[in-house]
């Protein structure tokens, strides 16, 4: 099968507005016989969901969680994207468009992305319509940030809980159409399985975590919207619960899997305290506006930081890239952060870790307080204490969300932080039409590879998601179900069904039957050790190979020795669990093999047989400007399909932030 | 900031399912180390219960992160145990000693079965939701977002009322299972905005005749909720419930009311 993207021909600016007026509608009495599937709540599911209810099609939604607001969204901290230029600082679509493909180390397709930047502007005024309330000025208009890997404020934001508040906003017009009528929400539900008849995706398998019944639901399509796997990395800033099952069973029902590797690891995290670790807690890139980043001059320094003076200090960001100082892209902060810690400079008991330093930014709010008050020759401490409050408005949650962690007070004494996984660029290879190489299956939001080629931007996700939920969807399912006005609806007592239901059950009692004597949750942790060494933040052929070789003996070991507690028909988290690491295992040697196929460093994938003299990433566009595009051929088996990238509109340079 | 390990003792609610009848069950800890997380302890304790071949206790969380309002254990007695402003899973270890014993039950609320152990069902907020906490706009019918200036005092007001993470514990905590705070945190989030303006009578009425439909208890101003509750929602929110609530009822109620 070749890959078709289906980018519609035309001018970058025009192909969405040509797209969006020759695609094919469903009249409103059709609409109401056609049903949709929509598997996860988040950001991407609850906006499509609530779109396409609104437009009158027959939605059932599906969430692991007790209620679809608690979707992973709901912790997204730092804000959204949108080329509004409200702060008339040279924002525009095509800059957007452009800070998000170059931030992607020209590994994204210019046609979404270009749609993206178009749509972003309108995602803000359909929120705020809403009621998301987001940070406004004293004038009552809207407020910016800027965050990472551009040089203008167009960041949206709602102090450190954009990702709830938006949530919220998706769920309340989720929950209306639920009173409408028009959604039926199944929570503590999972999928397990896709149902495909005639070459078609036409409903799924769930169990239902309460009861641990499976049952049958029949759709003219599905949407996945199941969200990242950075879990596979057992620790990770990702909720828990967040899993690849979803996108994993489509996957072996033949979608492909597009640049697996595609792994962000983020520049600022709380560092790892112990074993006993199970998560690891984001301090948003926001953070990096006004924070300064550093490290002793000396290696092994052990004194305090407040206790190491200013000259002794190197702020290695600002030193290394001038142009964007501590505003570099993840992936750059990130590896610089690890190439200091490699080189013994790591401070903290770990010595993996660095600071983040707030004083310099108290001192200077402090003192624009003071003039607005008009205080003459304001003391230090008065100073101090006007910029505390200037910084305890914008972080406020998230100081206080380190305080509880660590038990150390970031107003006084500078934060230890460590770049940790966040989010994958990879998934679901989808087409404009946000379809996958599967008819009638979508994915939307994170669960797909779309529009972040090698690294995402910050605040690209969220805008990411309710573009594809609230403004590209809804046209592109009804181009493909206004041909579908025909079918009936299945009934799920056929064969297809039954076949489908009995391969979930019998994996189910697979895996309980195995009664071995190691737990879930230490296969997971092993798993993500080979991950985090062999295929995290840098990489080399040699250790691939190996981690390749170690996943499957893992592998083989968990379906040999697992110890599932429990019953099958009960409330039953451990099994839960061991259903996704199940498929963790085999994703993670994807993710290998992908790697290793991809000789060359770009973005959040740093090969390090590929890099510049002074350490940065070095593409190889002649041989790897492409999108990997796996597709599953049986156990350990996939066969590699390439996406050419045409750059018609950007150049693709040797990026640099310096 | 230094770290120790400490040796407790926790009594946890065991119950099979929502039919079964439930008891405390006691077990010993050992090697806790106070950077821990409260769940991370729990995870300790599960390991070690799985590893005896026994079965582990079922506990709601994942984002573990104070935000998405999914974990919810009584601790001693309240809501989220002791710490203020703070989530179960934000609960850190270094607040206990060695030889401490720490009693944990699920939230306790008519409206709130137990489905198994500390696992509660909160559906009824998400009823409540659906009575009307929202803002009837659908996708694509909204005009540029700076068209519509709200004072920075307004907004900042509803965002503090949004900040709701829709948990339970102000149920928990109320000697009358009520949610008032639950439900006055959405009505206020949308009453103080013009863009909710539209919908404010209709708003209030269903949404606490769902709220009774539920079976949540009245509020007799105790205040309880707002001391236990993480996100710091304010009482405030149910004076202005009942400004709106009053306010609607002299307009005669709504015409759409159902
Ligand atoms: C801590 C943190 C902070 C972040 N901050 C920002 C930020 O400031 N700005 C930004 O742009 N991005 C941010 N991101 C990234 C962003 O939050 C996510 O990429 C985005 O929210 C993903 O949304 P989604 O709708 O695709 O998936 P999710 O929100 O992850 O939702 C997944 C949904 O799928 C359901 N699900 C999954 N599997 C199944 C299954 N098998 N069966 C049934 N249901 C299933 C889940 O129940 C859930 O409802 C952040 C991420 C993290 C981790
Ligand atoms: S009001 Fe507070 S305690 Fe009640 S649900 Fe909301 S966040 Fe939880
Ligand atoms: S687990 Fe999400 S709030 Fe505690």
């Amino acid at each position: 099968m070749t890959l078709n993207s289906k980018i519609p021909a035309g001018q970058i600016d025009a192909k969405w507005t040509t797209y969006k007026s020759t695609c094919k509608l469903v009249n409103p009495a059709n609409k109401r016989q056609l049903e949709v599937i929509v598997i996860g709540t988040g950001l991407a599911g609850a906006s499509a969901a609530a779109s396409l209810g609104e437009l009158g099609y027959k939605v059932k939604t599906f969430c692991f969680q007790d209620s679809p607001r608690r979707a992973h969204s709901i912790a997204a901290q730092g804000g959204i994207n949108a080329a509004k230029n409200y702060q008339n600082d040279g924002d525009s679509t095509y800059r957007l468009f452009y800070d998000t493909i170059k931030g992607g180390d020209y590994r994204a397709r210019e046609g979404n992305v270009h749609r993206l930047a178009e749509v972003s502007a309108n995602i803000i005024d359909q929120c705020v319509a809403q009621g998301v309330p987001f940070a406004r000025e004293y004038g009552g208009l809207l407020s910016n940030r800027s965050f990472g890997g551009t040089q203008v404020q167009r960041t949206f934001y709602a102090a450190g809980q954009t990702g709830q508040q938006l949530l919220i906003g998706a769920y309340q017009a989720l929950e209306r159409q639920v009173a409408l009528g028009n959604v039926t929400q199944y929570s503590r539900h999972e999928m397990l399985e896709v149902v495909m008849v005639d070459g078609k995706a036409r409903g799924i398998i769930a169990r239902n975590l309460v009861t641990g019944e499976l049952e049958r639901h029949f759709g003219h399509a599905v949407l996945l919207c199941s969200g990242g796997y950075g879990n596979v990395f057992y620790l990770s800033t990702n909720a828990m619960g967040s899993n690849v099952t979803a996108a994993w069973k489509a996957h072996k029902k033949g979608a492909y899997f597009g640049n697996p590797c595609f792994t962000q690891i983020h520049p600022t995290c709380i560092p790892v305290s112990g074993d006993h670790q199970s998560k690891l807690t984001l301090m948003s890139e926001s953070l990096r506006n006004d924070g300064r980043i550093w490290v002793p001059k000396k290696q092994g320094d052990n004194r305090k930081p407040n206790d190491i003076p200013e000259e002794e200090r190197d702020y290695y960001l600002e030193r290394r890239y001038p142009a964007f100082g501590n505003l570099v892209p993840r992936d750059v902060a990130s590896r610089a952060a690890k190439e200091r810690c490699d080189a013994g400079y790591g401070v903290g008991a770990s010595k993996q870790a660095v600071y983040l330093d707030y004083a310099s930014a108290i001192e200077r709010y402090g003192k624009v307080e003071a003039n607005k008050l008009g205080l003459e020759n304001p003391s230090k401490e008065k100073i101090t204490e006007l910029g505390k409050g200037v910084v305890e408005a914008k972080y406020g949650n998230l100081f206080e969300m380190y305080e509880k962690i660590t038990g150390e007070n970031p107003y006084e004494v500078p934060m230890r932080i460590y770049p940790a996984v966040h989010y994958t660029m990879g998934g679901l290879w989808v087409d404009y039409e946000l379809q996958t190489t599967v008819p009638g299956l979508y994915a939307l939001g994170e669960a797909n590879f779309s529009d972040h080629g090698a690294n995402r931007l910050g605040a690209s996700a969220l805008m990411q998601g309710l573009a594809d939920g609230y403004f590209v969807i809804p046209y592109t399912l009804g181009n493909y179900l206004a041909d579908d006005i025909r079918t009936k609806s299945i009934p799920t007592d056929h064969p297809a069904f039954v076949a489908a239901e009995k391969e979930v059950s019998d994996r189910i009692n697979k895996l309980m039957s195995i009664k071995g004597t190691e737990s879930v949750e230490s296969f997971h942790k092993r798993l993500g050790k080979i991950m985090w060494d062999k295929c995290g933040m840098a990489r080399n052929e040699k250790g691939l190979k190996e981690a390749i070789e170690e996943i499957k003996a893992l592998r083989k070991e968990f379906w040999s020795n697992v110890r599932i507690p429990g019953d099958i028909n009960e409330f039953n988290p451990e099994l839960d669990k061991a259903n996704r690491v199940a498929d963790f295992l085999e994703l993670g040697e994807l993710m290998c093999i992908d790697a290793l196929n991809r000789n060359e460093s770009c973005g959040g994938h740093f090969r390090e047989e590929y890099q510049t003299e002074d350490g940065e990433a070095l593409r190889q566009d002649d041989k790897y400007m492409y999108v990997a595009a796996w597709e599953y051929k049986g156990e350990s088996q996939y066969e590699l399909h390439k996406e050419e990238l045409n750059y018609e509109v950007v150049h693709p340079t040797q990026r640099s932030y310096k | 900031m230094e770290h120790y390990n400490m040796n407790l003792t926790l009594k946890v609610w065991r119950q099979k399912n929502k039919n079964a009848a439930g008891h405390f069950e006691t077990f010993q800890v050992k090697n806790i180390s106070s950077e821990m997380s409260f769940l991370e302890m729990f995870d300790v304790l599960n390991e070690q219960l799985i590893a005896e071949g026994k079965e582990p206790i079922a506990f709601d969380h994942d984002c573990r992160e104070g935000i998405c309002g999914m974990c919810s254990m009584h601790i001693n007695g309240r809501a989220h145990g002791p710490w203020h402003h703070t989530t179960t899973c934000q609960l850190h270890m270094r607040e206990y000693k060695d030889g401490d014993t720490i009693v944990v039950e699920p939230f306790r609320a008519n409206a709130f079965p137990v489905i198994k152990d500390l696992v509660v069902d909160r559906s009824g907020f998400d009823r409540i939701i659906q009575a009307g906490g929202y803002i009837s706009v659908n996708t694509g019918n909204a005009v540029d977002a700076n068209a519509l200036p709200i004072e920075k005092h307004d907004a900042d007001e509803a965002f503090a009322a949004a900040a709701c993470i829709g948990c339970g514990a102000c149920v928990a905590a109320c000697p009358n299972a009520s949610a008032m705070l639950f439900t006055s945190a959405k009505v206020s989030h949308l009453a103080l905005l013009p863009q909710g303006d539209p919908e404010r009578s209709i708003r209030v009425e269903n949404m606490i005749r769902q709220h009774d439909k539920e079976g949540f208890g009245g509020c007799t101003n105790i205040g309880a909720c707002e001391a236990e509750c993480p996100k710091g929602i304010s009482l405030e929110n149910i004076a202005r419930l009942n400004r709106e609530y009053l306010a609607a009822t002299f307009r005669g109620g709504s015409k759409n009311s159902i």
